[in-house]
């Protein structure tokens, strides 16, 4: 017997994370996947849609809402959240950590929505570890800054060379055991004061 | 020992940032990390996966999640009440005004409020407007019951003369302004903020309708409980005496300051300051109207886990078709609140706990509440 695909409903409002998501599913197989944004008409949508799975990211405070809609309307089959089986905790418990909480129409088997759960965990795991890489990138991109600013003042004020002024900034931090971007912060922050 | 303990932004969270601010924990010899949510949906289930040891819970969620009822059957506990009242219904300024002409007022009995409410739906329905929309936090709360029980005893079937929807609180405002619901029932600050904002009236506390009700409790899992009872007990006797500091008006601006810094509530002190005070405004412009037992943090036993409360939740739970009726299920209900761990670790301090662990509540309509009633029926 052949099981028609899954029809998958992604609720994100974080634009790449949702594309990263979906670019999985289809990968994996799964064409029937929707990324719904917008919270408005999501009774609508999910009624119109009528999926089999729903991902929703937690940080999202409307899955409130979906629960809701679960427990009154009788329009949407009543998926269950998180669990493929009821004695599967893992699952949540890995879900949780990466982020997304998913609802799956009861009386699927196993064995196929636990295919697409582990996706959507490593997705969002993907996604958490990009998002870590860009805000460790953007920090030093700002301590950098800081870094040439706070070296600027002491060329300006002690009249050296750039190498010098760099020099002694490292070995400041090296003996009050510092990191240099927080010399370098003292440094700028006492030169503002002392303007 | 450090437990992390998760809330939500409200106003019931007082007594577990006093616990972890004022030195309450520290002289249980416990630590606490308290994290700050979005969702009750993301509480449960951060509570039982194990990311938090306990939380700032919905009194109904912990006896949804031990029935299994809307989501996994999973033993969950209420040890300790996070006090009583706190929660109040704001409708928007039109609405208001159209339940004034008929017969409603600042300050009146919440039957007359509801007689109001009731003739301008009637009305509506003769007109063929479309139905009034009222928004609450979650299916398993004492807001949707509480909302319910009062459009019920005044004549407005809940299920069919108004549309009732799940909004989360930080949104109720805007939708209210908005036009999207014409009204809500949500715990403070949010009733304050949106009058405060222009954008609604309150028509009266949830205490008019069910005095001394019951909201939050600790919630955590069964198992977790039979796990650490050391711990457990520490941290309900943290939280009573935090309790009994939040109820002290002395600490009322001390504690309004503390909830109002963005990483707990996040609104403004001096609208916390007339919650601790139990003082609303309750129409723009208005001056602050005292209400007797507004929010109780800690007397009138208010952190007694009483067991008939559980039961009145499941009653409601059946009573709106949330689950259908079963005996076993009772027991289980009334299972879920633990007053004996409630006394075991109030015991040593000079605590006035009550003897029984049912008490029967009467509502605004004159209709008694035995929970007597409701056991009867289990086997």
């Amino acid at each position: 017997m052949t099981e028609l695909p899954l029809r998958i409903l992604l609720i994100d409002q974080n634009v790449t994370r949702a594309s990263i998501l979906e670019e999985g599913l289809r990968e994996a197989g799964y064409p029937n996947v929707t990324v719904v944004r917008d919270m408005a008409n999501l009774l609508r949508r999910i009624v119109d849609e009528d999926p089999d799975v729903i991902f929703m990211d937690l940080e999202n405070p409307n899955r409130d809402v979906l629960e809701q809609m679960f427990q009154v309307s009788r329009c949407v089959r009543r998926p269950i959240a998180m669990f493929v089986d009821r004695s599967d905790t893992e699952t949540i418990q890995q879900a949780v950590e990466a982020g997304v909480s998913a609802y799956i129409v009861d009386g699927l088997r196993k064995e196929r929505v636990k295919a697409i759960l582990d996706m959507a965990v490593s997705r969002f795991n993907a996604f958490n570890q990009l998002y870590d890489e860009l805000e460790r990138a953007k920090q030093e991109l700002e301590e950098r800054k800081l870094i040439e600013r706070a070296k600027g003042i002491v060329m300006k004020e002690r009249g050296l060379t750039e190498e010098a002024a760099y020099g002694l900034l490292r070995k400041a931090a090296m003996n009050e055991n510092r990191r240099l971007a927080e010399v370098a912060q003292s440094v700028v922050t006492a030169a503002r004061l002392l303007k | 020992m450090k437990l992390i303990l998760g809330f939500i932004p409200l106003l019931d969270c007082a007594s577990l940032v006093a616990a972890a601010e004022r030195g309450f924990a520290a002289q249980e010899g416990i630590e606490l990390a308290l994290v700050r949510e979005t969702s009750w949906a993301n509480i449960r289930d951060r509570v039982i996966v194990g990311h938090f040891d306990a939380a700032h819970m919905l009194g109904p969620m912990t006896v949804a999640s031990t029935l299994g009822i809307g989501h996994i059957k999973i033993p969950l506990i209420a040890p300790f009440a996070l006090g009583l009242g706190g929660n109040a219904i704001t409708v928007s300024l039109r609405l208001w005004d159209q339940m004034a002409r008929a017969g409603a007022a600042q300050g009146s009995h919440v039957r007359v409020q509801g007689e109001a409410l009731q003739r301008v739906i009637e009305a509506r329905h003769h007109s063929h407007l479309e139905p009034l929309t009222f928004g609450m936090v979650y299916p398993f709360s004492c807001h949707n019951y509480e909302l319910r029980y009062w459009l019920a005893a005044s004549g407005i079937d809940p299920s069919r003369d108004v549309r009732l929807v799940v909004i989360p609180p930080p949104f109720l405002v805007d939708a209210l302004r908005a036009g999207q619901i014409d009204g809500f029932c949500v715990g403070e600050p949010w009733n304050s903020v949106a009058v405060h904002a222009g954008a609604g009236a309150i028509v009266a506390p949830t205490t008019a309708i069910w005095p001394l009700s019951p909201e939050k409790v600790l919630g955590c899992r069964l198992e977790w409980a039979e796990r650490h009872p050391r711990q457990l007990a520490a941290l309900l006797r943290a939280l009573y005496r935090a309790s009994m500091w939040c109820e002290q008006p002395e600490n009322h601006e001390d504690l309004a300051k503390l909830l109002s810094q963005p990483r707990y509530v996040g609104a403004p002190a001096e609208l916390l300051r007339k919650d601790l005070d139990s003082c609303l405004v309750l129409k723009p412009g208005a001056p602050a109207t005292r209400i007797a037992d507004f929010y109780v943090p800690a007397g009138r036993s208010a952190t007694f886990p009483w067991v008939s409360h559980a039961l009145w939740f499941y009653s409601q739970m059946v009573r709106w078709r949330q689950v259908e009726f079963s005996p076993e299920h009772v027991a289980a209900a009334g299972a879920t609140y633990r007053p004996d761990l409630y006394r075991a670790a109030l015991s040593s301090l000079e605590a006035d706990i009550p003897v029984a662990d049912t008490k029967s509540d009467r509502f605004f309509d004159g209709t008694a509440f035995d929970a007597s009633d409701l056991t009867a029926a289990a086997p």
